[in-house]
């Protein structure tokens, strides 16, 4: 670990704004992607589910 | 197939002609949006001479653009455009018909008005010379890549902006070759190599986009 | 006799009901793949890797742009690889990844953008210089939204398939022109932009790094695309048997999370 306490790791030496603005922004991209492509899924089984059940 | 690409030609020359201020609609816009950018960045001769070889060419780009749906719209609305694709192998004559009318109709007019242009921006002889020769090089690709985004968008809702979108990147080329060309001339150095390079553009473009839209109008109509 | 036997085995995979269930178990894998390399690659380059000495800590930005900028222009080509496929073969599967695969490269080219402008104010001092690489990465972002554009707003699949196919096929083989000339057009006016600070000396602890984000990204994109693709597959097919099957034979408490 080269960072010697936490704050200087979220101080990234004064860049902290921009490396964090960066990271969490992919970070939040990389999380709601995943969820919304899982619940188009979702919602698709389902309606599928209750047409086969009308069937 | 040389015959289907004059017949079609001819014919959509006919056509332009009869409605002459549907022709001359992306000229007419064309002057507008040039006159444009001295309002809005201010009438210094020196920013004016600076900006000019890109303002055109933009401004070419765009007319070209709008005035591209037309090329197949009317003639898929009454019906001659299904009658044209009945005609055996016709797909290739009808994409380079129409590319070729379109450029005769909007981008040589261009062409001719380009001198005007250049002297509302205090070109020099010599860029406005540069300035004509990208747009007979240039002008061309925007019609055939133009054709292209058309016959993609063939009676899509739409329309003009789905086609300046997607075409609008692959016109990138061209205008960066183009307006540089001008731009290097005005600068006092050679534009050999712009040529060379919007020269192979429009080589490439020539040979290829006929291809792609004549696939793009039987992915449109079967 | 082997090889037509295992020629058809393979063609199995081009049916959207043998993809449906294989997907379905490889999604998890890749899930946990791209996890663990993100958590490996990011101990190295958050935590382990030292400060550069000209451009501070804000170079470790990199260790996001530079993965993603790969991935928007893999992806494309990914992208455009399968679409050919799925028009030239009429494989309708393939047509479905190829739609899978669009928002996520289109995310990809919008994150490099976003990072890459982060990087570029520490260092270069604006949100935005006009270099040949960010200036390609926007234009690429165009053509990604020139294909989602165009696909959706053709109704009928089919011949959203075919046209978006000829879209992606004509805008990779114009990338390298289009490369080109945006390299060409920056060199030229070198003299009014700011020449942006090229990456810093890599040590070889920040390549490793690099490569595991990269890496990581990969199989991310793998588990979203095979997830978007079995939605997509769901949706178009949802007449068809094997949909039925699917749906019906699978309890909820199996495959309820992807």
């Amino acid at each position: 670990m080269i960072w010697n306490s936490a704050s200087d790791f979220f101080a990234m030496g004064g860049y902290g704004t921009y490396v964090w603005g960066a990271y969490v922004v992919t970070a939040a991209c990389m999380a709601i992607e995943p969820i919304l492509v899982a619940l188009r899924h979702r919602r698709v089984r389902r309606e599928l589910a209750a047409e086969e059940e009308r069937r | 197939m040389s015959t289907t690409f004059a017949v079609l030609v001819g014919r959509d020359l006919r056509l332009a002609a009869r409605r002459r201020i549907d022709a001359a609609l992306p000229i007419a816009f064309f002057t507008v949006a040039i006159s444009l950018f001295p309002l809005g960045v201010g009438p210094e001769p020196q920013t004016l001479r600076q900006i000019a070889p890109g303002v055109v060419w933009v401004a070419a780009l765009l007319a070209a653009m709008l005035s591209v749906t037309q090329l197949y719209a009317t003639d898929l609305a009454d019906g001659s455009l299904e009658q044209m694709l009945l005609v055996p192998d016709a797909r290739l004559a009808i994409a380079a018909a129409k590319a070729a009318s379109h450029w005769l109709v909007t981008g040589l007019p261009l062409v001719v008005a380009a001198p005007v242009f250049g002297v509302m921006f205090d070109l020099s002889r010599e860029a406005i010379a540069a300035l004509v020769a990208s747009l007979v090089l240039g002008t061309p690709v925007l019609s055939l890549l133009g054709g292209l985004g058309a016959a993609l968008t063939l009676g899509l809702r739409s329309g003009a902006v789905l086609l300046i979108l997607i075409i609008v990147p692959l016109c990138i080329p061209a205008l960066i070759f183009g307006a540089g060309a001008v731009a290097a001339v005005d600068a006092g150095q050679s534009a050999r190599g712009h040529y060379s390079l919007l020269g192979a553009v429009l080589i490439f473009t020539a040979v290829l986009a006929p291809l792609a839209t004549a696939a793009a109008l039987r992915i449109a109509t079967e | 006799m082997t090889t037509t036997s295992s020629r058809l085995r393979l063609y199995r995979f081009a049916s959207p009901a043998t993809f449906y269930p294989l997907a379905g178990k490889l999604v998890p894998w890749f899930a946990a793949v791209a996890a663990i390399l993100a958590a490996w690659g990011l101990w190295l380059g958050m935590l382990r890797a030292p400060t550069d000495a000209t451009q501070g800590d804000a170079y470790r930005i990199i260790f996001i742009h530079v993965p993603a900028a790969w991935m928007s222009m893999l992806l494309y080509v990914v992208m455009a690889f399968w679409a050919a496929i799925g028009w030239a073969f009429n494989a309708r599967l393939a047509s479905v990844v190829a739609r899978a695969i669009a928002p996520t490269g289109a995310m990809f080219t919008f994150l490099a953008l976003w990072t890459g402008a982060l990087w570029g104010k520490p260092t270069w001092g604006t949100w935005w210089v006009w270099d040949a690489r960010l200036t390609s990465e926007l234009i690429l972002l165009f053509l990604y939204a020139g294909y989602l554009a165009l696909v959706s707003a053709i109704d009928e699949p089919r011949r959203a398939d075919r046209a978006g196919a000829l879209l992606a096929i004509v805008g990779s083989v114009n990338v390298p022109i289009i490369y080109f000339s945006v390299v060409w057009w920056n060199t030229l006016h070198q003299g009014a932009s700011v020449s942006p600070a090229a990456a810093p000396k890599m040590a070889a602890i920040m390549l490793q790094a690099m490569l595991l984000m990269t890496l990581a990204f990969w199989a991310y994109a793998f588990a979203v695309i095979f997830v978007r693709a079995r939605a997509i597959a769901l949706e178009r097919d949802n007449a068809a048997s094997w949909a039925g099957a699917a749906v019906g034979r699978t309890p909820a408490q199996t495959e309820a999370t992807t």
